[in-house]
């Protein structure tokens, strides 16, 4: 509860730090995000309060899940060591604010890349980690098979999400009315759902299969929708201004995507590493070349993403597999058919 | 006196004004003035400087772009094709409808149980202090949260409690018939303000009458008669106009009648129940901050004890009560913005998401800070002009 009450007076807080940082800008030989990161030997993580899949603290307090995966893998690349990340779990609306006021180094939360955010927010956004879209699921017992069945529903909605606005124009467009429940409590909106307040839950439909497999009583009274109804690529945010952790949080990304093209894994990594004559994963894991230096890291950086995280698909079967179970799609690589494309390292 | 000082003043300012104390009354405050006003200034550039710099946008212009989300429930007309204006203008009566109707339950409630606490019944006493104890020491949150999950564990819609014929009690709030509109309707307000006015006259007039005559006329029936009948005489001249919109089920959802959403109903209990705790004991206090002598005085004199609490308690107590109750009004007010927790789509919730969508953070929350601050100084100005005219008069 007192998160809750902290977290909603964090966009009050971080305009107050706005309003108070000194109007200077520091441009040193590392940016000024890579020095306060290394000074502070942590990587200050913004992920979600509690995505199936995505970010979720276990009994342990350990966090799991793909984003959090991603804030390991820039943590293992900068300083060498996945476990120095120190996660903030925010809730949709005040993520961008604690961003933009320095609070956290990087926002890996679900968090979709749009033009107005990247723009008029003053952010950037590295390439997308996980594409999906906007998904409904409904009690089984309502009768609704499709999108269409649901003329006059209650919808539990995120806050601020672009699931929000998607909403409003999907029922806009087949003239439909509904009423949207807005809350930005992951807890209280999943909550409010499963006690019957509303007769749809929708966010991002990744999102949707944890809810139904943890949170609800019997997993088979409920059913998640056909179809996606709009793009969401979810990228990693950064403030803008700051070009070299810009480009160290796009690589990182390319690397994991990379590293299972070529078939680079954490098992073998080692092997990899001494044995390899591809002189691209040689390139990769810092044997010939100099790419860890352009970026203003050591030599070693992507073989730490990869010795310590894991390549994409690792990442993926990881945090998707048993029990969540959830089909690669349009999350497979190039070469299979999906979006996921690693940009040439040399 | 005056004639006497005003030498030696002067005597002792000599030539120089800078020990003359009007000057330096004034010097001061200009020099405070000029502070503050310095320190908004450097805030405010600093602000927009450090924006600029991030990159962020700024400025109002977002106010007249389409907002592209839903609300809930509004007072107005309002839609995803209408302006973040409009959206914040819906948020902002969405917090005064809950915020009045709040004082208000809070108010009757918490006199009842105010009066409660020293009334001699030893059971109604008791219960009234086991209520103003146990909910005024829990955080007004948990009021909140509380409400907002005991409405989700009521019934679905299919299976709605019944009070009576045509309302429903559900975990999607609560529905109940509602009179369709009719021209007659703002005559019968209007008739209904008119009747009021005529109360107010005629117990006047029956005090002037008593102070004249000593002889005592009771207005109550007379003014419960013109309350009612005036309206009635009205309404019945138009035709007796009256067409219920009986609320039914159709779809996912009741449709017509009077619709109140769980989280309106949630947090209008929750802030209710929390603050009518405190005004409970404000009520307390002032009843027995009035001295027993004068209550024995007025009995000894022969007033009959509706006249005691009429002339004698209430108008010393008031005195006591009003002040804090105005606070108890600011904090109620203020505390609607807990609604937030539970998705009632207060100013707070449409400013968040507002915030987030348009990323203008410093704007948002300047409007919310000065729709709060206006609500509360409309209340407090509201209630130290009544504060005024039921203050002991020094004749």
């Amino acid at each position: 509860m007192r998160k809750i009450l902290k977290l909603s007076f964090l966009p009050v807080l971080a305009s107050a730090v706005i309003a108070f940082q000194p109007a200077t800008s520091a441009h040193a030989e590392d940016g000024p995000t890579v020095k306060k990161v290394k000074e502070r030997g942590q990587v200050l993580c913004g992920v979600h309060q509690g995505r199936y899949g995505f970010a979720i603290a276990d009994s342990k307090g350990k966090w799991k899940g793909l984003d959090v995966d991603y804030c390991k893998a820039v943590a293992a690349a900068v300083l060498g060591d996945a476990s120095k990340v120190k996660y903030l779990p925010m809730g949709s609306v005040q993520r961008f604010p604690a961003l933009q006021s320095g609070e956290i180094d990087m926002l890996s939360r679900t968090t979709t890349v749009t033009l107005t955010r990247d723009s008029a927010l003053g952010l950037n956004f590295g390439p997308p980690t996980f594409y999906t879209g906007t998904g409904f699921m409904v009690r089984k017992s309502i009768g609704a098979t499709k999108v269409d069945d649901l003329k006059g529903a209650a919808v539990c909605v995120f806050p601020g999400s672009t699931t929000e606005k998607n909403i409003a124009a999907l029922f806009a467009s087949k003239g439909m009315d509904y009423k949207p429940v807005v809350i930005e409590s992951s807890k209280q909106l999943v909550g409010a759902y499963m006690s019957g307040r509303c007769d749809v839950l929708s966010m991002d439909q990744a999102g949707l299969p944890g809810h139904k497999q943890f949170d609800a009583k019997n997993p088979d009274e409920h059913e998640i929708l056909p179809g996606v109804f709009s793009k969401e690529p979810l990228g990693i945010g950064v403030r803008a201004g700051d070009d070299q952790w810009f480009d160290i949080i796009k690589w990182v990304t390319h690397v994991t995507f990379n590293a299972e093209e070529w078939g680079v894994t954490q098992a073998n990594v080692d092997k990899m590493k001494a044995e390899s004559k591809d002189i691209n994963v040689q390139r990769l894991l810092g044997v010939k070349g100099d790419l860890g230096k352009k970026l203003g890291l050591s030599n070693d950086w992507a073989y730490n993403v990869i010795k310590q995280v894991g390549n994409y698909g690792e990442i993926y079967d990881r945090n998707w597999g048993p029990p969540l179970n959830l089909a690669r799609g349009v999350n497979k690589l190039w070469t299979e058919g999906g979006l996921m494309y690693g940009f040439p390292m040399k | 006196m005056s004639d006497i000082s005003k030498p030696e003043d002067q005597a002792r300012t000599g030539g120089s004004f800078l020990y003359n104390q009007g000057f330096r009354s004034i010097a001061y405050q200009v020099l405070l003035g000029g502070v503050l006003a310095y320190l908004a200034w450097t805030l405010y550039a600093n602000v927009n400087a450090n924006l600029e710099r991030q990159g962020i946008a700024t400025g109002w212009d977002f106010l007249n772009t389409s907002s592209g989300f839903d609300i809930g429930e509004s007072v107005i007309e309002y839609s995803a094709a209408d302006t973040y204006g409009k959206a914040l203008l819906a948020g902002i009566l969405n917090t005064i409808r809950v915020a009045l109707f709040g004082i208000f339950f809070a108010t009757i409630l918490g006199v009842f149980m105010g009066i409660a606490r020293v009334s001699k019944n030893w059971l109604l006493s008791t219960l009234a202090s086991w209520y103003v104890e146990i909910c005024r020491n829990v955080p007004v949150v948990l009021h909140v949260i509380f409400w907002g999950t005991v409405i989700h564990l009521l019934p679905s819609p299919r299976k709605a409690m019944v009070p009576f014929e045509g309302a429903f009690i559900m975990n999607r709030g609560v529905v109940m018939p509602f009179p369709v509109y009719d021209p007659a309707y703002p005559w019968v307000g209007a008739a209904f303000v008119a009747a009021i006015l005529g109360v107010v006259f005629l117990n006047k007039w029956a005090q002037r009458r008593r102070e004249q005559t000593g002889q005592y006329i009771s207005t109550l029936w007379a003014g419960l008669g013109i309350l009612i009948g005036l309206p009635a005489a009205v309404w019945i001249a138009f035709g007796a106009p009256l067409v219920w919109d009986v609320p039914a089920l159709r779809g996912f959802n009741f449709q017509g009648g009077l619709q109140l959403s769980p989280e309106f109903v949630a947090l209008l209990i929750g802030i209710t129940v929390y603050t009518a705790a405190f005004i409970a004991e404000i009520v307390r206090s002032g009843i027995q901050s009035v001295p027993s002598g004068q209550i024995e005085a007025a009995r000894a004199v022969g007033l009959r004890p509706s006249f005691i609490m009429r002339y004698v308690t209430m108008p010393q107590a008031l005195r006591v009560i009003i002040p804090p109750t105005a606070s108890q009004y600011l904090s109620l007010t203020k505390n609607s913005s807990l609604g937030v927790l539970i998705g009632y789509p207060d100013l707070v919730n449409i400013g968040n998401t507002t915030l987030n969508q348009t990323g203008q953070a410093v704007e948002a929350i300047a409007i919310m800070m000065v729709v709060y601050l206006a609500i509360s100084i409309v209340i407090s100005t509201f209630m130290n002009v009544y504060n005024r005219l039921v203050a002991i008069k020094e004749r």
